[in-house]
């Protein structure tokens, strides 16, 4: 390194023909980067075309197998964790990089600690804290530095990762898809954030599978497919149609539902819901008095601010958790002291929002993960018919794309996409014996590429042409309006209102008046 | 006038004898918080006050003295840990079955150690040189002052130190505290080292209490402050109660046995006592025992 370098160079962090394979699969294949000082640079790719790989190398949490890291133009002999937070760099991960039974103060200063006399004063880092958050609008409540991480919302966890890496100074910021699990506003007021602070000369690497994201924030562009560099330009000279053809090498299907005609008439009704109350572990009541009904072949849309009871609303349809009041039918049977495989045994199917907490066993093999859920569809004398279910896994594996395409993968070495794949495939398989009756679907397209979402959607309207009801939770507005029949809003646990008809609606207006109606006000 | 004297007496005599009999359950246990809040499980406390009780044995009858016999138990103790640590953190074996591995081998290797030196692969000879540390009694016994002492400051490391936060976060999200440059196997060792020297104090308890090492003389113990560990919630302080309340039970037992009357059946009863608690704290059925999230995963 000359020293002069640091004054010229406006490069704030790069790296220069990177590999990294895991056992088959390249994961990184010769890739160059350059990030200039003071800039948003978005990466960009389908699910498994190696972006965490990428950003975890240049981090220094994994060795590379070939290649050379540079941050603020000093070439990193050995990159590593220590070497990159000493020369300011810090990442946020795809998933939560949090110890949830350590407070929000002792997972910031964790490997950084402020001490007197060998002890913790963890009063101190609080102190800075507060500041930091002012200043940046991040956590404007004190006392959600002394709350235990593992009673946080996603989108106050999601805070306190910026403010880690925020409190150790760091000037270059990896954020691994920091979006996926936010709200829309809650993404607004974190780009309001990264704004700021580009403002004041940090750099910023955006991973993120959402387009606009990258229009409305970066500077630049780079995108991936598997494993390698395809394109790279400035955003100002782009489109997302771009982006997006360059992700996937293939144009995209516009929409998959162009009519929203009831195809079945009279409407069944399959599933019905009577005035559902639910309450928290807290006592505060999650739900209050929900009622609907979904017929046969219709998708209802539930939109709503994350915690307003879309959680708890997915988690009693599905029979994990007891409600306090009310009924749920599924076909006119009563179904509301029914335990899971129970429904399940109804043709109830169940997409959870929380992948890794209730939608794999993340140690287990993809193959293996096929058969949670449907052990009965593939017994055979008593034991698991492995030929069968290989086939169907193949075969599901197969038409979601999942990559590798290795049935006998561990979920955990995945990416985020493929996991969600993987589940996907699963629940909304076709079954001849139990046909699929009542679709609970949270979050289905949370991390998932745009062509991954694609399939998804064409499966999940392929599902309902077959004559199922779904109850759809998404936090996108644009995929309620791409494939719900009817949306209901949900507002501290009551529906505050309910839209259908869409195309009445001039465009623009419909998003607007669902969006007031999530903020309770109507 | 003279039954209360005798009562008097009675109770002093078992309160010395819960002292005696709970000072190695307490410090196994220590030593297993240590290993199993860094989340590596501790099945092997019993190879190691094992060694620990065989290495002082050592110690203190070649060296003559009670202070090397100490040093040697500690460190003995502290070398097997090692064996574990490198079995676990770096070939990455499965925690349980290296623990067992390591109890077997702290069994067969002392026997065969006790047979070259001592020509008695059951006894050694008695220690005269370990009578120093129990000539003020059992209530200023320096182990005994040293056991109090390491609960309150493994309660203050734990909860008040950088090292303690960076132990707990590796026990319970390794990840994380890989993602923030914290070397996941660096302080997993530390606990186990910590892990050894702790369960190896307690094996010198064993043998300077017999004045002498006895083929297998832990005896279960390790297992019982495993169980303690539970029971404890995998907090110094209330682990460190718990054991003491094994120890209670357990010199009750003895004291009724020797009382010559027919306990029996009772006796059994407070026996079993440590294992059905710990079962009953597992289940959940008074509040339930969460174990460190990480525990007995090896990084990957
Ligand atoms: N630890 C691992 N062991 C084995 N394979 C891995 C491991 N980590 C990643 N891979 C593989 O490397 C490829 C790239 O994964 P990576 O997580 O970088 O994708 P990604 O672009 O971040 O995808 P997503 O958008 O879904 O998060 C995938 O095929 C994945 O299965
Ligand atoms: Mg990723």
């Amino acid at each position: 390194m000359s020293p002069t370098d640091i004054g010229e160079s406006t490069e704030a962090l790069g790296c220069a023909h990177v590999w990294k394979r895991f056992g088959e699969v390249i994961a990184n294949r010769d890739i160059s980067l350059s990030i200039a000082r003071g800039t948003v640079h978005a990466v960009i790719g389908e699910n498994g075309a190696g972006k965490s790989t990428l950003m975890r190398g240049l981090y220094g949490l994994h060795s590379l197998d070939q290649g050379s890291v540079r941050i603020d133009g000093e070439l990193i002999e050995t990159p590593s964790v220590a070497a990159s937070i000493k020369r300011r760099v810090g990442m946020v991960h795809q998933h939560f990089m949090l110890v949830p039974t350590l407070t929000v103060t002792e997972n910031v200063v964790l490997g950084d600690e402020p001490v007197e006399r060998g002890m913790l004063v963890l009063s101190r880092a609080e102190q800075k804290l507060i500041e930091l958050g002012e200043r940046l609008g991040l956590a404007r409540d004190p006392a959600l530095f002394r709350r235990r991480v593992g009673e946080l919302s996603v989108g106050e966890a999601q805070r306190v990762e910026i403010l880690k890496v925020l409190y150790r100074g760091a000037k270059i910021l990896i954020l691994d898809e920091p979006t996926a699990v936010l709200s829309p506003l809650e993404v607004d007021d974190l780009f309001a954030v990264l704004r700021r602070l580009r403002q004041d000369g940090s750099t910023i690497i955006l991973v993120t599978h959402k387009l606009d994201e990258v229009m409305g924030l970066a500077d630049r562009v780079t995108v991936l497919r598997r494993g390698e560099t395809v394109l790279e330009v400035e955003t100002g000279q782009t489109s997302a149609a771009q982006l997006a053809h360059a992700m996937v090498g293939r144009e995209l299907a516009k929409s998959v539902r162009t009519t929203r005609q009831k195809t079945i008439s009279p409407p069944t009704m399959r599933l019905k819901v009577e005035s559902l109350s639910v309450r928290r572990s807290d006592g505060s009541l999650a739900l209050d008095g929900v009622s609907f009904s979904i017929a046969a072949g219709e998708i209802l849309g539930v939109a709503g601010v994350e915690g307003n009871g879309q959680s708890e609303l997915a988690l009693s349809m599905a029979g994990i958790s007891t409600p306090e009041r009310g009924r749920v039918r599924i076909d006119g049977q009563d179904v509301t002291a029914l335990p899971v495989i129970a429904r399940r045994r109804l043709g109830m199917r169940y997409v959870p929002e929380d992948r890794h907490g209730r939608g794999l066993l993340l140690d287990a093999t993809v193959e293996d993960n096929f058969l949670l859920g449907v052990q009965e569809h593939y017994r055979r004398f008593g034991f698991v018919d492995r030929r069968r279910l290989e086939i169907d896994a193949l075969e599901r594996t197969k038409a979601l794309d999942v990559r590798p395409p290795d049935l006998s993968a561990v979920a955990r070495t995945l990416s985020g996409g493929n996991q969600q794949k993987v589940v996907i495939g699963r629940e909304l398989a076709g079954r001849r014996d139990i046909p699929l009756s009542t679709l609970v679907c949270a979050q289905p397209t949370r991390g998932v590429d745009v062509g991954a979402i694609e399939k998804i959607h064409a499966e999940i309207e392929r599902v309902r042409k077959d004559g199922a009801a779904t109850l759809l939770i998404s936090a996108e507005l644009d995929e309620l309006l791409a494939l719900s029949d009817r949306i209901v809003v949900l507002f501290r646990g009551r529906i505050v209102g309910e839209l259908e008809d869409f195309d009445q609606f001039a465009a623009g207006e419909l998003k607007s008046r669902v969006g007031a109606l999530m903020l309770g006000a109507a | 006038m003279s039954a209360s004297v005798g009562e008097a007496a009675f109770a002093l005599t078992l309160s010395a004898a819960v002292i005696r009999i709970s000072v190695p359950y307490v410090l196994a246990a220590l030593g297993g918080f240590w290993s199993e809040r860094a989340g590596v499980i501790n099945i092997a406390l019993e190879g190691l006050l094992l060694m620990g009780a065989f290495a002082a044995t050592v110690g203190a009858w070649f060296g003559h003295s009670a202070l090397i016999g100490v040093t040697t138990g500690v460190l003995g103790g502290m070398i097997l840990a090692g064996l574990y640590a490198w079995l676990t953190l770096v070939l990455r074996a499965d925690q349980v079955v290296c623990g067992i591995a390591i109890n077997l081998l702290a069994d067969g290797g002392t026997r065969f150690f006790m047979k070259v030196l001592f020509d008695s692969s059951s006894n050694s000879p008695r220690v005269d040189a370990f009578d120093s540390l129990s000539r003020g009694g059992v209530a200023i016994h320096p182990i005994v002052l040293a056991t109090i002492l390491l609960v309150a400051v493994s309660t203050l490391v734990v909860y008040r130190t950088p090292f303690g936060l960076r132990l707990r976060a590796v026990g319970e999200h390794p990840e994380a505290a890989a993602s923030l440059g914290i070397s996941v196997s660096r302080i997993r060792l530390a606990g186990l080292l910590l892990s050894g020297a702790l369960a190896g104090l307690g094996g010198v308890w064993l043998a300077a209490d017999q004045r002498q090492f006895v083929a297998g003389m832990s005896n279960g113990r390790g297992y019982i402050a495993l169980a303690a560990l539970i029971l404890g919630r995998w907090r110094p302080q209330t682990a460190a109660l718990a054991a003491l309340g094994f120890g209670a039970a357990e010199a009750l037992q003895i004291a009724l046995q020797t009382s010559g009357r027919s306990f029996e059946r009772f006796g059994f009863a407070l026996q079993a006592l440590p294992y059905v608690l710990t079962l009953v704290a597992l289940a959940g059925l008074v509040g339930r025992s969460i174990p460190p999230k990480a525990l007995g995963r090896n990084e990957n």
